[in-house]
């Protein structure tokens, strides 16, 4: 990003920040957390501790940040080295990020641009233009992808409630401001376990590291009643209903298991983790040092915010999470795929000069695949 | 503390206090050194050490822990806090550490006859309030299972290597993990452990007490056996100081996990005779095998090649990761340290 587009941002995410307020708040415990920033084009600051709402809105002020981060772990010394701290407990966070999902209408959204001559094509292994295998990519995620994203978040509350006991007040969910959701636990049973035991979570949620055994396969004379019951709770439930289907099938389904064998049983329960598991980033849920997007404040790769969902099944974040303001702008577009924005649709671009509102610009720019000359 | 009868004081021995024991019965430890008959005592408690440096879990006078005498019950108690006295007087922490974890084997099997106990309500209460006092776990009773607090059952079971403890693998219900008597109790056997040898660290050394030198002198030639050069130089992933924190411990490491700790000193240009003394405390040592072995990891016989550590991800499958932020970004433990994070 140069100069220009640069200072169009931090002027539009400036503006957002100081009309916005009420929708910035400092979490619960304010002091006990540690906050951190970056600027466009430059490295992470950290360590920071804040006392209010005031101090973090001049810290925004001040600073015109791209990005605010608050840890999700509680510290004695938030604004001390890592090693003094004095770590005390983390909320429980989970992201769910749509590129992790493998969807198929993945290719049809991404684009590709090259490092070497800027040329922007749809996804592809090297530059159509220049051969160069340097490329970023760049994707406008479509409904689909907001579709998927959200069962994935399904999957995980009934998992969180249903497993692990938490209350469903205690579960909270944000639009990240991209390509997925935040989910945040508070005050349950794990606020204060570690690493290694959120990994074990993490395990547990995504369904990965199961054994034939729990689900009643055996090497030796596995016994038909020992194979799950649609009536169970947990995964032996879950199983059941993806395995089985239906309760007329289920004797006809344990027999073909048993033949099937052990090894094999041991593959099902392998691809079954894509299928029943929660697709969550296991290293953020592990991490419990982790700086986490602030909720209310804006991504940079997008120009989005990142809000609260009050009601996750029509939570549109297209329109929801679209903050910046309407004036326009003369922008050169090389955004070859249409996108929607607060109801409204732009593109595809191939490079011709544009006018549009802010908002639609800083989503082009943020995603640099726009340019103000 | 937990007030305890005789027979529960002869099942748990560490739950005692030891000077007051004694004291009560109207003996002291020097006459446990001159009188022939209290002598046998200092011979049992002997045995009871040496039974647990082999690994082994010391053959009890209880029967069903119960004794039909009184004296019986006296002398079990004798011969654990006798150890104990020998084990101060012997000084070697290894031999400490193997004592406890056997003694702690011992326990867990009345703790658990203990907790399944259906015909005597205040035997499984005791049991349960144990394991509360002791390492503040609650456990109730659910029909015929032990429920327990996931986040406390993750706590104590990401110490085990075997899949079948992993969460995904229990019943879990509603922020509770289901377990067996006999799960709840494996559950806790390291802590236990480590209770009993917190104990006895933190237990006075005596000066020598005139008729116990022989047995002194036994357990120090015994002890020769385990002393371990460690080869624990430069800054090790999780992964590797949890494998040789169980080797240190006496305890199994699976094959799989010797593999990778084989591979990755080798890696890292430790001599086969630098890391073989590392195995020395596994149950099942043997020096010639091991040599053997690493020689052939290292390529120098055999097929000639050279086997390397194996990646991040295969090590997850095998739950020997114990990965932490630093690990981020890296796919072999080799590089641990190596790379900036990003
Ligand atoms: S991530 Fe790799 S290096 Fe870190 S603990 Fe796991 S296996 Fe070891
Ligand atoms: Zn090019
Ligand atoms: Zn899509």
């Amino acid at each position: 990003m140069k100069e220009k587009e640069i200072k169009f941002l931090e002027e539009s995410f400036k503006k957002y920040y100081f009309d916005h307020f009420d929708l910035i708040h400092v979490p619960e415990r304010t002091s006990e957390r540690e906050f951190g920033y970056q600027k466009f084009n430059s490295g992470m600051t950290r360590h920071i501790s804040l006392k209010d709402d005031k101090e973090l809105h001049l810290l925004l002020m001040q600073n015109i940040p791209s990005d605010v981060y608050c840890s999700n772990a509680y510290y004695s010394f938030p604004n001390l080295s890592m090693k003094e701290k004095d770590w005390k407990e983390a909320d429980l966070i989970f992201d769910i990020d749509s590129k992790d999902l493998h969807l198929g209408c993945r290719k049809n959204h991404c684009v590709t641009k090259c490092n070497e001559c800027n040329q922007v094509t749809h996804l592809s292994d090297f530059c159509q233009n220049c051969k160069s295998s340097k490329l970023e990519t760049k994707s406008l995620p479509c409904n689909n992808c907001i579709d998927a994203s959200k069962n994935e978040v399904k999957k995980l509350k009934n998992i969180l409630m249903e497993d692990l006991g938490v209350e469903e007040n205690n579960i909270h969910v944000y639009f990240s401001g991209n390509e997925g959701f935040h989910v945040y636990v508070y005050n349950s049973q794990f606020q204060e376990i570690g690493s290694r035991e959120r990994s074990e979570l993490v395990d547990y949620i995504m369904f990965k590291g199961a054994i034939p055994e729990t689900f009643g396969m055996k090497k030796m004379k596995p016994n038909r009643s020992s194979f799950p019951n649609f009536e169970d709770k947990g995964w032996k439930g879950r199983f059941s209903k993806e395995v089985f289907g239906s309760k007329s099938k289920r004797s006809k389904i344990i027999s073909e298991l048993i033949t099937n064998g052990y090894s094999n049983f041991q593959k099902n329960l392998e691809t079954l983790s894509f299928k029943i598991g929660t697709q969550i980033d296991p290293n953020v849920t592990m991490d419990i040092h982790r700086i986490f997007r602030l909720p209310g404040s804006l991504n940079s790769k997008s120009g989005l915010a990142k809000v609260f969902c009050k009601d996750l099944k029509t939570f549109d974040p297209y329109t929801e999470s679209s903050f910046l303001n309407e004036n326009s702008i003369e922008i050169t577009a090389h955004c070859p795929i249409e996108f929607k924005l607060r109801k409204k649709k732009f593109g595809p671009y191939n490079g011709e000069r544009i006018t549009v509102p802010t908002y639609a610009a800083a989503y082009m720019i943020c995603k640099n695949l726009a340019t103000i000359d | 503390m937990i007030t305890l009868g005789k027979d529960e004081i002869a099942k748990y021995p560490f739950l005692a206090d030891a000077g007051q024991y004694l004291k009560d019965k109207g003996f002291t430890l020097q006459q446990f050194g001159t009188d022939p008959d209290l002598k046998l005592s200092v011979e049992k408690a002997l045995d009871r050490v040496q039974v647990s440096a082999d690994g082994k879990i010391y053959k009890s006078d209880l029967i069903d822990g119960e004794a039909s005498k009184d004296y019986v019950l006296e002398r079990e108690v004798f011969s654990f806090l006798l150890a104990i006295v020998l084990l101060k007087l012997t000084g070697m922490n290894t031999l400490i550490k193997r004592f406890s974890l056997a003694e702690a084997r011992r326990a867990e099997k009345y703790l658990e006859k203990d907790l399944a106990n259906i015909t005597d309500e205040s035997k499984k209460e005791l049991a349960i309030r144990i394991i509360d006092d002791l390492f503040s776990i609650q456990i109730k009773k659910l029909d015929d299972y032990f429920i327990i607090p996931i986040s406390n059952y993750l706590t104590h079971s990401i110490n085990f290597h075997e899949r079948e403890w992993k969460l995904i693998n229990r019943h879990v219900e509603n922020g509770y993990v289901f377990l067996t008597p006999h799960e709840t109790v494996r559950l806790i056997r390291k802590e236990l452990g480590n209770y009993i040898n917190s104990k006895i660290i933190n237990a006075k050394t005596p000066s020598m007490i005139p008729g116990f030198e022989d047995q002194v002198a036994k357990l120090v030639n015994l002890s020769k056996k385990f002393v371990t050069h460690s080869v624990t130089t430069g800054e090790y992933p999780p992964c590797i100081k949890h494998a040789i924190d169980v080797l240190e411990k006496g305890e199994n490491l699976p094959h799989s996990g010797r593999f990778m700790l084989a591979t990755f000193l080798l890696s890292r240009n430790q001599s086969v005779e630098q890391i073989a003394p590392l195995f020395k405390n596994a149950p099942d040592y043997n020096e010639k095998v091991t040599l053997y072995q690493l020689n052939h990891l290292k390529g120098t016989s055999g097929s000639g090649t050279q086997y390397s550590c194996p990646s991040c991800e295969k090590l997850k499958t095998q739950n020997l990761c114990f990965a932490i932020p630093e690990c981020n970004n890296i796919f072999n433990p080799l590089q641990f340290g190596k790379k900036e994070r990003k």
